[in-house]
């Protein structure tokens, strides 16, 4: 048999890591920023690109697609070239995903604070960084295939299936959900309305955490936790039942997001029942993990990849308990919009998706530089300041989310809401966002131990950047099945088969989910009272998802008494069709906005949005004075009207012709109304003479970003308080 | 939903999927052969692969 030389890439692997870690830093700071602002609610007071909307999409996209993105690039490099015996199959394919990553990272990292975003929760990113992010994934993709195709070991190992269904699915997933209509070169709408945009985006949404959070890092486990422990894995047999199961049954259940929404009820059931189904194949994975280390449980004491990857697995099987128990409709009642669903996504996050990269990291950084760790006590250290970390966040959001939903539903022996004002509820958990900031801050702590450890690490070491190996060359086998060779076996040697079956299985649960709903007309009732937003309207809702107020406040009532008694009629399938994208938000940190039209005065409007406390006491809401003070850019307009002409909103010619007048006259009357307040007269009238007497220029109150703003928030749910309409909720009620 | 003529057979396809789906995974999980999935397993652990020549030598 030839035996052939070549060199593993290490250079590659060292890049990521670097990334990994400095992402990691970055993503986590920033979300440790805003944990302090629901503290201190004006800590950056006044600076747009700072503020709580714009910051939180920043900080999930930095976690997961930077941090955990970076961390499965420098993971898979690392063991797929080891486990197919080939370095990668392009030197110059690895460079461009490499560097290409990193420049999507910081277009994210710069337009998300300006307020460019689409606003579909991990999909923020515009248009032309999307299309990046398609073609540097199918770089990775090409990239990977090719070195399968030239590989020294015959059979696939498992690990390498999750890698192949973690790009299938993630390509999938990415572009079905970004299909968007740009407008302009950062600005684009959802082809998708409403509740069929709902449902792609949860779709999307609930696998983007199944295969990117999940199945590539579970392969890193079927690599690393043998590697660390030095034993195979428990049981091969219940790896391939893991894999097979796991990748059908997931991409099922991304509609126990939308539970006792407007979703139609057979797509909601199906949800639950797979997510429940769901249950088996993950803690079978989990089991797997731990079993593994049978017979060697007294290395997790002194090594510290192994006890960080303990924890790892431990915090995935919490998760995914929790996840399928969160489906229940009754459980989901409680947690849904609440600080619950926070700590849920924190365990897996901080546990799973943070602790199996520490683990990685202080497994690699020795080995990709010839060295030993430099300080076992550090590593140690960050173990236990990072799962005190843990607990002292996630413990205290369960509390805080538990306080919170009871009290939103508690009634008066009456039949009134015992805490009617929202911000009762939030006074009451405010403790418990401390706890967590603390918890936080524990955290990063512990990373930042990490980051010195490896950096001195690094320095005492010295990078092998390509390591010589040989291994035998493959000889060439019949593609047919051999004697006695069953289908798996065969299955395992043919990569290409692998992945279109893998592709199969999980395109049949998004089609059967997503076709019907885009296609059958009858499970999206039409309201006639619905019509589409004023032009004024429709540049006011662009604000809004400017501003990214969808992160705090939702749009969708669910048909509970509690909800109905506090915010108003419940929410119908048919009154977002013009929704494009969808806003029904997933979290509630203040009140829902569904039916918020007609609710408030414009003026009380204006005054909240400068100084929230002023009108709410004890409000935990940002100012945004930029709002009140900004000139508004409305000149798009016209462009943004025939781009939902074309999406299927009924604007004639004639609307899109008036546009400019129609938005001048209807901000014109909310400037009146404004003047309905003395004390906004006075303190208007003074800002103008000021203005002219030091020659300024001088922004007209109905030319400002605010009055567009309130014009969308007055008309929010009102289209069917029409009670006399005859149309009205024609199937829905 | 009711609209949908046959509507009553897309259950009884999607558990048959399932059915199928499910019978031909423990099949070939549970034929397989014995040594080979020992292997399968050790495949991460094959040190002649990782360990770099020029540390051998």
């Amino acid at each position: 048999m030839e035996v052939q030389q070549f060199h593993y890439d290490n250079k590659i692997v060292q890049k990521f890591l670097y990334a990994t870690m400095l992402w990691g830093v970055v993503g986590m700071v920033v979300g440790l920023l805003l944990a302090f602002m629901f503290l201190f609610p004006n800590l950056t007071d006044g600076i747009s690109w700072l503020s709580f909307g714009r910051l939180r999409p920043l900080h999930t996209n930095a976690v997961i697609f930077a941090f955990v993105g970076n961390a499965i690039f420098a993971g898979v490099y690392y063991s797929l070239q080891r486990l197919l015996k080939a370095r990668m199959f392009s030197d110059a394919l690895s460079t461009i995903n490499f560097w290409g990553w990193q420049l999507i990272i910081v277009a994210a990292a710069i337009t998300l604070p300006l307020g460019i975003t689409t606003s579909k929760e991990y999909a923020e990113l515009e248009w032309p960084i999307d299309i990046a992010i398609a073609l540097i994934w199918v770089v990775f993709g090409w990239n990977m295939i090719g070195t399968i195709l030239k590989r020294r070991q015959r059979h696939l190992y498992v690990a390498v299936w999750f890698y192949l269904a973690t790009f299938v699915t993630v390509a999938v997933l990415h572009i079905f959900n970004s299909l968007e209509l740009p407008v302009a070169a950062l600005k684009s709408y959802s082809v998708y309305a409403g509740v069929q945009d709902a449902l792609v985006q949860w779709w999307y949404g609930h696998n983007a955490v199944a295969f990117f959070l999940t199945t590539p890092f579970l392969g890193l486990m079927y690599y690393f936790v043998p590697k660390a422990a030095n034993r195979p894995v428990y049981s091969y047999r219940l790896s391939i039942v893991h894999f097979w199961s796991l990748i059908f049954i997931y991409i099922w259940a991304g509609p126990h997001h939308l539970l006792y929404s407007a979703l139609p009820d057979w797509a909601q059931n199906l949800g639950v029942v797979f997510s429940v189904m769901l249950i088996a194949p993950s803690w079978g994975g989990m089991i797997n993990g731990l079993l593994t280390l049978r017979g060697v449980w007294d290395k997790v004491r002194s090594d510290a990849t192994l006890k960080f990857m303990v924890v790892a697995i431990t915090g995935y099987g919490m998760a995914t308990f929790e996840g399928p128990m969160l489906s229940l409709k009754n459980v989901n009642a409680i947690a849904h919009f609440s600080d619950w669903v926070i700590a849920h996504v924190h365990v897996g996050a901080l546990a799973w998706n943070g602790f199996l990269t520490f683990g990685m990291i202080y497994y690699l950084v020795p080995k990709m530089w010839k060295t030993t760790l430099y300080s076992k006590g550090l590593a140690n250290l960050h173990f236990w300041i990072g799962t005190l970390g843990i607990i002292l966040y996630a413990l205290p959001m369960y509390v805080a989310g538990f306080t919170q939903a009871l009290m939103w539903k508690e009634f008066n022996p009456d039949g009134t809401l015992v805490y009617g004002n929202f911000l009762e509820t939030v006074q009451q958990i405010i403790p418990m966002y401390w706890m967590r900031a603390i918890g936080g801050t524990l955290f990063i702590v512990g990373m930042l131990i990490m980051v010195y450890n490896v950096v001195v690490t690094i320095r005492k070491g010295s990078a092998v950047e390509d390591e010589l190996v040989e291994a035998a060359a493959l000889t060439k086998v019949t593609g047919r099945r051999t004697a006695g060779e069953t289908f798996h076996t065969w299955l395992e040697r043919r990569p290409v088969q692998l992945t279109i079956l893998a592709t199969v299985a999980i395109l049949i649960g998004g089609v059967v989910q997503i076709v019907p709903t885009l296609l059958v007309k009858s499970n999206i009732p039409t309201i006639t009272s619905v019509k589409p937003y004023t032009p004024l309207e429709l540049e006011g809702r662009d604000l809004y998802i400017r501003e990214g107020c969808v992160g705090c406040h939702s749009q969708m009532i669910r048909p509970f008494r509690s909800e109905v008694e506090r915010y108003g009629e419940y929410a119908k399938a048919g009154e977002f069709v013009y929704d494009h994208p969808f806003l029904w938000g997933s979290k509630r940190t203040g009140p829902d906005l569904l039916r918020v039209g007609g609710k408030y005065s414009d003026n009380w409007h204006l005054n909240h949005m400068y100084d929230p406390q002023s009108t709410s006491a004890g409000s935990i809401m940002p100012a945004y004075q930029w709002l009140v003070r900004n000139k508004h850019d409305r000149s798009q307009v016209e462009a943004k009207m025939n781009a939902m002409v074309s999406l299927g909103v009924p604007y004639t010619d004639e609307d899109i012709t008036n546009a400019q007048q129609s938005m001048a006259e209807q901000a014109l009357q909310i400037e009146k109304n404004l003047y309905s307040d003395p004390e906004f007269v006075s303190s208007y009238e003074a800002d103008k003479t000021y203005a002219k007497e030091n020659g300024l220029e001088f922004v007209e109150m109905r030319d400002r970003e605010i009055v567009s703003l309130i014009a969308y928030l007055q008309r929010l749910g009102t289209d069917i308080k029409v009670k006399d309409n005859d149309g009205l909720l024609s199937e829905n009620k | 939903m009711e609209n949908i003529d046959g509507i009553a057979t897309y259950p009884m396809i999607s558990l048959l999927i399932f059915f199928v789906f499910f019978t031909l995974l423990f099949w070939w999980v549970f034929t397989a052969s014995k040594s080979h999935i020992k292997e399968m397993g050790e495949l991460p652990l094959d040190n002649d692969n990782d360990q770099p020549l020029n540390r051998k030598l």
